[in-house]
């Protein structure tokens, strides 16, 4: 294998990761976009739909289709009940109690999935088989074209969701002035859950479809909504292709430190995260908006 | 302050004398010293996030540099144990006033993303750089603190130590609250724009206080080290920020009393629940949830609140100062 297929092989690899931090990105970017609120807890919900998908294909033994469909559904009724019972009562909510408040409920749904699941690292089988491709020098799964067509597919749904639905539309209104949608009519209330809705199933998605790359455990949703959060913050907290781009630049760039330093590799995503913050906190394609007193 | 003093003795002469006196060594003691180094990591992260308002998710990273600072200098280098602490104490604030300037400048949730990224990327590098720090299996061998010939190895003695330096941090506590500075700290706490206006150059300010709360945390961190004489990575990682700020939080935000509540509860809370096993983790996340949505202030603020009540409705007038 030579440098330019080795080459190759990272950047395929890294875009597959990539797609799986955009999609988790999506998640913060939407739940942020309408509450103003960074969900710690979004990590959760990705694990939440690989352990549930491990569950609905292992344990009861229901087709792959119908136990990612079951998985997703069973999610975003978590994230409902997320929103209903932790993020909702607070009655002057501040950054500070939101980024407490997700946290608690991060730990939570971790120990519920470690009493319910146990300890152990499961796998979901792939797809469509494990027989390799070649595509330009190097190999890929049938899974990571999986990946890749489900990210796509998401991304068209969703733009077109915000673009084109009343629903969409209600909930960008919310993102620019929830109090200017309030008063034109929005239900900014059912806009905040079907927020919660929409980013616990994206999430979900997310944590079934690299299940049968990466396993999954309880405690996998941890580094992985992290580094979605990277993902969202490089494209500054947009609910588009801003946030997709910054994930996938961030799988890539992850995948090629991998190849100098395997053990450094998590720690990629973290400085880029700070370089981010420090010098282009709207992100890397935006321009710098001023700051409201 | 005459009142905030006498508080102060009667609270160090209860844990100096009473609690020793009546835990005779064991186990329990050995629970205490770590009620009192976790009191100090409490009230470190208080002062920055219940008086200045500033979130930091890094707390651990601070704690676990000290500690290994002094491990380092101390073990593989033969410093001596005392002047190593100062060091990693004097180093870590260093580093914290450098990091502080660029970190300080976000607010809110991204402020405490990225503390959260700095302290992974502190652990990620103990973890990886086992050349100077044994990797994920540990450090061990670090010498016991010692003046002369007394050597501060057991439990009662590191008691007396630990909650010598713990009540000392805390005496400075109380009496930044009631400077100039701590009005300052509160003022950018309640609006950062209007405390500048006032003329208080709350940029400077946030980043000094920040750089003292990694001060005392290095400082308990390297207490820790020559307690144990032994660190390993996994002690200094993101849970244990998490649970920092779980002491701060429960025990009530900007109270010196309440994070020794906290830091008491959330180090016997494992003790308790021993029997419930793994359960704990989701009473954890509970508890964090269940607090912040029922009771902001605090255990401090639920026990002042009790007590008025009482006070009400014994003493039928009352309630006059609450």
């Amino acid at each position: 294998m030579n440098l330019t297929d080795q080459l190759t092989q990272y950047i395929l690899s890294g875009l597959s990761t990539g797609a799986i931090y955009a999609l988790i990105g999506l998640g913060f970017a939407i739940i942020y976009n309408s509450t103003g609120i960074i969900n710690f807890a979004q990590g959760e919900f990705v694990m939440f739909g690989g352990m549930l998908g491990v569950y609905f294909f292992h344990k009861q033994g229901l087709a792959l289709p119908i136990a990612f469909l079951l998985a997703v559904v069973v999610t975003a009724l978590c994230g409902v009940i997320f929103e209903r019972f932790a993020i909702r009562p607070l009655r002057r909510p501040t950054p500070m109690n939101m980024v407490i408040i997700t946290i608690g409920g991060s730990i939570f749904l971790r120990g519920v999935a470690m009493i319910a699941w146990g300890k152990d690292t499961h796998v979901l089988p792939t797809f469509s088989g494990d027989e390799p491709i070649s595509f330009a020098g190097a190999t890929l799964l049938p899974q990571h074209l999986w990946i890749f067509a489900i990210t796509i597919l998401l991304i068209i749904g969703t733009k077109l969701f915000f673009s084109h639905t009343i629903s969409g539309k209600a909930m960008s209104a919310c993102a620019v002035n929830r109090r200017a949608a309030g008063l034109v009519g929005i239900d900014v209330r059912r806009m905040i859950m079907f927020s919660f809705i929409l980013s616990s199933a994206i999430g979900a998605m997310a944590g079934i479809i690299i299940a049968p790359l990466t396993m999954t455990s309880y405690d996998v949703g941890v580094m992985l909504g992290l580094k979605g959060f990277c993902a969202a913050i490089i494209g500054g907290m947009s609910s588009g292709l801003p946030t997709v781009i910054g994930g996938l630049l961030l799988g890539v760039l992850e995948s090629l430190g991998a190849g100098f330093s395997s053990g450094y590799k998590d720690a990629v995503a973290f400085v880029i995260l700070l370089l981010i913050l420090f010098f282009r906190p709207q992100g890397l394609f935006s321009r710098g908006s001023s700051e409201r007193v | 302050m005459q009142r905030e003093l006498l508080k102060f003795a009667l609270f160090a002469a209860l844990v100096l004398v009473v609690a020793p006196l009546y835990f005779q060594g064991g186990y329990i003691l050995n629970v205490l010293v770590f009620v009192g180094i976790n009191t100090m990591l409490a009230i470190g992260l208080n002062l920055l996030l219940g008086f200045a308002g500033q979130i930091s998710l890094g707390q651990a990273a601070f704690y676990g540099l000290g500690a290994y600072v002094s491990a380092i200098l101390t073990t593989t280098h033969g410093f001596n144990p005392w002047l190593a602490m100062i060091f990693a104490a004097l180093a870590i604030g260093a580093l914290a006033f450098v990091i502080g300037f660029p970190i300080l400048k976000l607010k809110g949730h991204y402020l405490a993303m990225a503390t959260l990224g700095f302290g992974i990327i502190v652990y990620i590098v103990i973890n990886e750089y086992v050349d100077l720090t044994g990797g994920p299996s540990g450090f061990p061998g670090i010498p016991n603190l010692s003046i002369g010939s007394f050597s501060f190895d057991s439990d009662m003695k590191n008691y007396y130590l630990i909650w010598g330096a713990t009540l000392g941090v805390m005496l400075l506590a109380i009496n930044l609250a009631r400077s100039r500075i701590g009005r300052a700290l509160r003022a950018i706490h309640d609006s950062e724009v209007a405390a500048q206006v006032l003329g208080i150059n709350a940029r400077l300010l946030k980043v000094q206080i920040f750089a003292c709360s990694a001060m005392i945390s290095s400082l308990a961190g390297s207490l820790y080290a020559h307690y144990i004489t032994f660190v390993s990575p996994s002690t200094f990682g993101f849970h244990f920020s998490v649970e920092l700020l779980t002491m701060v939080v429960i025990g009530g935000l900007g109270s010196i009393y309440g994070s020794f509540l906290g830091a008491t509860l959330i180090t016997l809370l494992p003790e308790i629940l021993r029997t419930f096993h793994d359960y704990d983790i989701i009473f954890y996340g509970a508890l964090l949830m269940i607090m912040t949505i029922f009771l902001p202030g605090g255990l401090i603020q639920g026990g002042t609140l009790a007590w008025n009540f009482l006070r009400k409705s014994w003493g039928g007038k009352g309630g006059a100062d609450a």
